[in-house]
């Protein structure tokens, strides 16, 4: 069989990416969550907030440096196996990406080591304000690339001349029309997930009987966040896609699986609950749709329409099942986090929440839901985008580096072994730690016993890790 | 005229900013690389805790630098990074894995006790391998990259050649010499006179190699040797081996008395002088002896754009930086970490 190192490119791109979106999409949410609890204890001096906070920054660490690793990989791929993306869109993507280290990527990476190891080296106030800027930059950091990725979507503020393209003005290139929504749905999309991750842990606690008040604590914060964000994210998701129906009328097309005819399509539109779609014959078999919701959700109106697959050339559509189905499967998340939301909202009103032992034994398994959901959501508008790298102006199949297929199967195979064996050690370690959970300080232990002499703290970590693997 | 001005003096900026990133990286991450290549040649658990310590809050900061400068060759020089990165494709993927490994050893080491031991190898290894991939890469670029039609066109292993290889072996020296200037400078006990004895060695290593470097790049390389030994040129690059030997001179007798700083001063100062001389012999290409700055540069309003970020925000992140430097200061004595 002939190697295509157009395919095995997309493959190592879209396993590098995978791995990597999944550390910032955490870690996005767990540097405002720390920092919110740090503040909290500063406000309330009340310990349960500074256990969590010590607890959540080593989970925090073990989860930042494997982001950090992954990105670097990224930033260098785009050389190595896309050198020709480099080459044509540098002059206007490359100041984005520029940015996002100057302003993101040394904030996070410095004051990392002050929010790990400064604990007791400065004032409490000084270890907040390093949280924040880690905070800070962690944000800063999905401000520039979703900037950039929304570019690539649908390109403005540029010219492109003998086949490269050239800025003309900066404030429509970062401000390009998708980017707005875009980031605010994947912004909300990481606190969601850290959220869920949070939520899940606490009610794992609560099962286990691992330190009850910090559990309860760990409830009530996540779940008070998730009740106002997850609805807030059907809003956000909605305006995402009347966005994309704007600008990308053929991702829309694919991701609802709505053929129509050449001759323009008719309303009014169902909405495709589940569907096999068939590209060769343009259609979709085994076709499971509402009536009328289609249009409903689309057009706000019972009759309308949009544009249908068939209206575009074969060979400027995506592959139709692809973002059908990861569109959908992110959907479904999304009704599962609304419903361990209503459910949890109720019990909390009831005063129920922390009994309910079913309910509880249900929510500990929610931890992975957000990440599920990011990554369903990326599939949907990364691949909605294919033919296209940066949308009329360069085709995936024609942004690869002069490299060998043989030298880049050698790479995706290392990546797989390489990244599989720190996935699993970093999960079953974060695992670990959950098992353990915080230290919880007693009455009468101050800070000088609790980590003053450096390596003490290491030492009662490595202790409670030996009980806890007995 | 305007634009002329734009279009002459933005890529000489920007190859100068390029080239300070590439130096601070070298400096920054070169000493918490060397504690990797240093790692296995001591079996004390203490003294392995107070090496990984002394460089725990500040590698990942260091690292970023190297996304900067490779950024940076992006952003500022598109074209010479689509050449250059295909051209060394295997060795960038391999100090990208490595620096995988090194970089979750930090805490995976950590939280992974007492069972650590393959984090200790994963650090050493991934470290070691970094180091000499780096070098591979510089090696590579120095030696030539063929190009045709504005592309990289050769193929998967036309990196390897001895002069790359011999590259990559001088950075690991290099890098676990500034290592062991940074342990006599921050630790006590026994590992600091443990540096010390490992500082002998590897400033030979790295002299040797500098010498083998600067005999081998005229002779294999025509047109460097017509710019080093062609009067008046000549009398202007004389500064540049005379530091070196001035500088190899002052590193040897720092390692002698145990002295860190200026172990580790003066051996930074070898990298800027080779690096300096480096960039003197191949400017003003880019990509060696085929594309120049001027051909490979961004368009102006792109690195213009950039660079009204650059002024501000370097300056900046130098300063917090050396915050935290100075919130980690002092010596660790053995056993200690900050954990």
């Amino acid at each position: 069989m002939e190697l295509d190192p157009v395919v095995l490119a997309r493959l190592q791109f879209a396993f590098t990416v995978t791995f990597h979106i999944i550390f910032p999409s955490f870690t996005i949410g767990l540097a405002a969550w720390i920092t919110t609890l740090e503040g909290m204890w500063l406000k309330t001096r009340n310990d349960r907030y500074h256990d969590l906070a010590r607890f959540w920054t080593k989970v925090f660490a073990v989860s930042f440096g494997m982001g950090v690793v992954s990105g670097i990989v990224l930033s260098y791929q785009f050389g190595t196996n896309w050198s020709r993306f480099s080459e044509v869109t540098g002059n206007v993507i490359g100041p984005l990406i520029g940015y996002e280290v100057l302003t993101a990527f040394f904030l996070e990476a410095t004051f990392l080591g002050v929010m790990l190891f400064g604990w007791d080296r400065v004032p409490p106030w000084l270890h907040f304000c390093a949280c924040l800027a880690v905070a800070v930059g962690t944000t800063a950091s999905a401000f520039w690339i979703l900037s950039a990725n929304s570019w690539m979507q649908f390109p403005t503020g540029h010219e492109v001349r003998d086949g490269i393209a050239y800025p003309v003005d900066w404030l429509k290139i970062i401000f390009s029309p998708t980017f707005p929504t875009r980031l605010g749905h994947m912004v909300v999309a990481a606190y969601i997930t850290t959220a869920f991750v949070v939520f899940a842990s606490g009610a794992r606690w609560m099962l286990a009987g691992i330190a009850p008040e910090n559990a309860k604590t760990m409830l009530r914060m996540s779940l008070g966040i998730l009740i106002v964000l997850v609805p807030l994210q059907g809003f956000l998701g909605d305006a995402s896609g009347e966005n994309t129906l704007k600008y990308q009328p053929v991702k829309v097309a694919a991701m609802e699986g709505v053929w129509g005819s050449e001759e323009g399509t008719e309303g009014p539109l169902p909405w495709v609950v589940f569907a096999w779609p068939n590209e060769a014959e343009e259609r979709n078999d085994y076709e499971i749709a509402i009536p009328y919701l289609g249009s409903l959700i689309l057009t706000r109106s019972l009759d309308g329409t949009i544009k249908g697959l068939k209206e575009f050339s074969e060979d400027l559509r995506p592959t139709v099942a692809i973002p059908f189905f990861t569109f959908r499967i992110m959907l479904a998340m999304w009704g599962i986090m609304m419903l361990a939301v209503i459910t949890g909202g109720y019990l909390w009103y009831k005063g129920r929440l922390f009994d309910s032992r079913t309910y509880l034994r249900l929510a500990r398994f929610l931890w992975p839901i957000g990440f599920i959901a990011v990554l369903a959501g990326w599939y949907t508008t990364e691949t909605g985008r294919q033919p296209w790298l940066a949308t009329g102006i360069l085709r995936t199949a024609d942004a690869v580096s002069p490299v060998s297929a043989g030298a880049v199967l050698t790479s995706l195979i290392l990546f797989v072994v390489v990244y599989g064996i720190v996935f699993s050690a970093g999960t079953y370690y974060i695992n670990r730690l959950l098992k353990v959970g915080p230290h919880v300080r007693t009455k009468g232990e101050d800070e000088d016993v609790s980590g003053r002499r450096p390596l003490s703290g290491a030492k009662d970590v490595g202790r409670e890790v030996i009980e806890a693997g007995e | 005229m305007e634009t002329l001005w734009f279009t002459y003096y933005l890529p000489l900026i920007w190859a100068a900013l390029i080239g300070v990133a590439v130096v601070l990286y070298v400096l920054l991450d070169g000493f918490d690389l060397g504690m990797g290549i240093l790692f296995p040649f001591t079996k004390d658990e203490a003294e392995r805790d107070q090496m990984m310590s002394s460089v725990a809050p500040f590698w990942d900061g260091n690292e970023t630098w190297l996304v900067l400068g490779g950024g940076g060759l992006w952003v500022a020089f598109p074209q010479a990074f689509a050449i250059i990165m295909p051209s060394v494709y295997l060795p960038i993927i391999f100090m990208l894995l490595a620096l995988v490994f090194r970089g979750v050893a930090f805490e995976f080491r950590f939280v992974s006790k007492p069972n650590h031991r393959k984090w200790d190898v994963a650090f050493a290894l991934g470290s070691t391998v970094a180091a000499f991939c780096q070098g591979i890469v510089l090696g590579a670029i120095v030696y030539g990259v063929p190009v045709e039609d504005g592309q990289f066109s050769g193929g998967s292993f036309t990196w390897f050649h001895p002069f790359a290889l011999l590259c990559g072996v001088g950075l690991v020296a290099g890098y676990a010499l500034l290592g062991s200037g940074w342990l006599m400078m921050r630790t006590e006990g026994e590992l600091a006179a443990k540096a010390k004895r490992w500082g002998r060695p590897l400033v030979i290593a790295l002299l040797a190699f500098i010498v083998a470097v600067s005999v081998w790049t005229p002779l294999a390389i025509p047109p460097i040797a017509d710019r080093w030994f062609r009067l008046p040129e000549f009398l202007y690059l004389l500064p540049v081996p005379l530091l070196t030997a001035g500088f190899a001179w002052l590193a040897i007798r720092g390692v002698e008395k145990g002295k860190g700083p200026q172990t580790f001063l003066s051996t930074v100062a070898l990298f800027v002088l080779c690096f300096a001389g480096l960039a003197i012999s191949t400017f003003p290409y880019l990509v060696p002896r085929s594309v120049t700055l001027w051909e490979a540069a961004a368009a102006p309003e792109s690195q213009l754009f950039l660079l009204l970020g650059a002024v501000p925000m370097v300056p900046i992140i130098l300063i917090y930086t050396g915050f935290v430097y100075w919130t980690f200061r002092g010596t660790l004595k053995p056993g200690e970490g900050y954990h």
